[in-house]
């Protein structure tokens, strides 16, 4: 367990560092989600008129939430290009070789997602405030709040992992992020569930991300709904991502 | 009096062959790379696909167009598609830059104009591809062109030549900094500026002050209305010829500026 733990806490460090002193890592992941709740919030404001859309804390609350739980996600992604970088340019390997535990590689770069992210999450939120969003929920609400975000940062991170080391290579960015994404924005982004129509609504209805994401909303507004189901979704979601992101490090290890 | 023999051998070739040449190899190299074309194609349509639909809601803000949200959202393809023509151009013209392929070209008789024309011609290729995609696309999933098919072909026109802009802004970016890198690192702007632009809510509908502003003073708009004015209301003079105006200005300054970074690329080589 020692050697797990001084592994990880190497990796993460080394994670967490990198994204500290390089703008061209740090920047991307602070700028998207700020310019996705400037484009969302700002840009799409109108739609909080549309009749039955009666989310009281007002839309740019609303489209935090999402961006929230995007930037967790994405914090995840970005790490998984790094995994790809670190194995592009033959870190990886010598990592694998002089690794004691190499498991503690994979909750290694798990816990820097989750420091690269709490950043990103401070800058967000800072912003979401300073452009007036409304808070209805308590202090109990925003730790369930932050909860969901560190568990979808884990999914998406082991996520990122896996397909990093099965593939090993920095071209597998789009095969890491497009199922994210994908996830992601077939939930009700816009607009209410109830208010989506046509195959989006179908597809949302089944999406484990609309769940989490009106789990963070209801928190959000202080009327929590769906809460232990997204933590049960989340829950399960990150056991099946660590099998697979422990079947990618098998797959790397088996190619030397 | 005849040339001499000599004379005949060293005559540089003529500036279409030139082009030609350059341009086969880009229209080549962009062929080979099949896989790199999937994701630029792919990500517009999801997108358009997931927003036509989830933002149909919108419709039923006063004031909103008549028509459906995939009507008024096919235009947005068009543009990121554009901006990926752009990365992708740059990121190839980098490339030769990195690889020292620019140096042993700057040995040879070929003129920068030459070099820059044909490295564009493969973005013009992909922007063809993409445009006649993403209409055909927008066009079977119910989606009218309310100017009709001469309107369509003016479309397709207009959006190629805001492809043929950008693929300049990629070839300029690439030419100032010559890293593939550098290049890419610009694309989360590029994006931005799509977003902040009337791509999913008319201007007049824009509620927050700033927002509204930024979307006015932001060329992408313009660019996206023009196209947007095509197919949801049919010959706007004043929409197309603030979309071809803006078009063209595009192309006008960043080829114009790309020219300048070759002739300075070239005498540094």
């Amino acid at each position: 367990m020692r050697r797990f733990v001084y592994v990880a806490k190497g990796v993460a460090w080394r994670s967490v560092h990198n994204t500290l002193v390089s703008p061209a890592i740090l920047l991307p992941s602070l700028i998207f989600p700020l310019f996705f709740l400037a484009a969302f919030a700002g840009g799409l404001s109108r739609i909080s008129d549309i009749p039955n859309f009666d989310y009281k804390p007002g839309y740019t609350a609303f489209q935090f939430a999402f961006v929230f739980l995007q930037s967790a996600a994405f914090g995840g992604v970005f790490t998984g290009f790094a995994v790809a970088r670190d194995f592009d340019s033959g870190f990886a390997r010598r990592l694998l070789l002089t690794a004691p535990r190499r498991s503690g590689i994979i909750a290694g770069y798990a816990l820097g997602a989750l420091g690269r992210w709490l950043i990103t999450a401070v800058v967000i939120t800072t912003a979401a405030l300073a452009a007036g969003m409304n808070v209805s929920g308590g202090g109990i609400e925003i730790v369930g709040l932050i909860g969901l975000g560190i568990m979808m940062n884990l999914g998406s991170a082991l996520w990122a992992c896996g397909v990093a080391m099965f593939l090993r290579t920095e071209q597998a960015g789009a095969l890491i992020q497009m199922p994210v994404f994908i996830v992601l924005f077939l939930a009700p982004v816009y607009v209410p569930l109830r208010l989506l129509t046509g195959w989006v609504h179908a597809v949302a209805r089944l999406n484990p991300a609309t769940a989490t994401l009106e789990a963070a909303r209801g928190l959000i507004a202080g009327s929590p709904t769906k809460v232990a189901l997204s933590f049960a979704l989340l829950a399960g979601g990150a056991v099946l991502t660590a099998l697979w992101a422990r079947r990618g490090l098998a797959s790397a290890e088996r190619a030397g | 009096m005849s040339a001499s023999p000599s004379a005949v051998a060293l005559a540089p070739p003529h500036l279409f062959e030139q082009v030609g040449a350059v341009a086969r190899r880009s229209v080549m190299r962009t062929v080979r790379q099949r896989g790199l074309l999937v994701f630029p194609l792919l990500f517009p349509l999801i997108l358009f696909a997931i927003n036509g639909s989830a933002l149909g809601a919108a419709t039923k803000i006063r004031g909103f167009p008549p028509v459906s949200y995939r009507d008024f959202a096919l235009a947005v393809p068009f543009i990121q598609g554009a901006l990926f023509v752009a990365v992708s151009t740059g990121t190839d013209l980098a490339r030769d830059i990195e690889s020292g392929f620019f140096d042993r070209l700057a040995l040879t008789p070929l003129r920068g104009s030459a070099l820059l024309a044909g490295q564009l011609g493969g973005s013009v290729v992909v922007a063809c591809v993409q445009s006649v995609v993403y209409l055909a696309v927008g066009v079977a999933s119910g989606v009218g062109i309310a100017s009709g098919f001469g309107g369509a072909l003016v479309l397709l026109v207009l959006s190629i030549l805001i492809a043929f802009g950008f693929a300049g802004l990629g070839a300029l970016l690439a030419l100032r900094f010559g890293t593939g890198e550098a290049v890419q690192g610009f694309f989360p702007l590029l994006f931005v500026t799509v977003f902040l632009s009337s791509s999913s809510l008319p201007r007049n509908l824009i509620q927050i002050s700033w927002f509204h502003e930024v979307a006015t003073y932001n060329p992408v708009s313009y660019l996206i209305e023009g196209i947007r004015s095509l197919i949801i209301t049919g010959w706007d003079a004043q929409a197309l010829a603030l979309g071809f105006g803006f078009a063209l200005l595009l192309c006008v300054l960043t080829l114009g500026f790309a020219g300048t970074a070759m002739k300075n690329r070239l005498v540094r080589t």
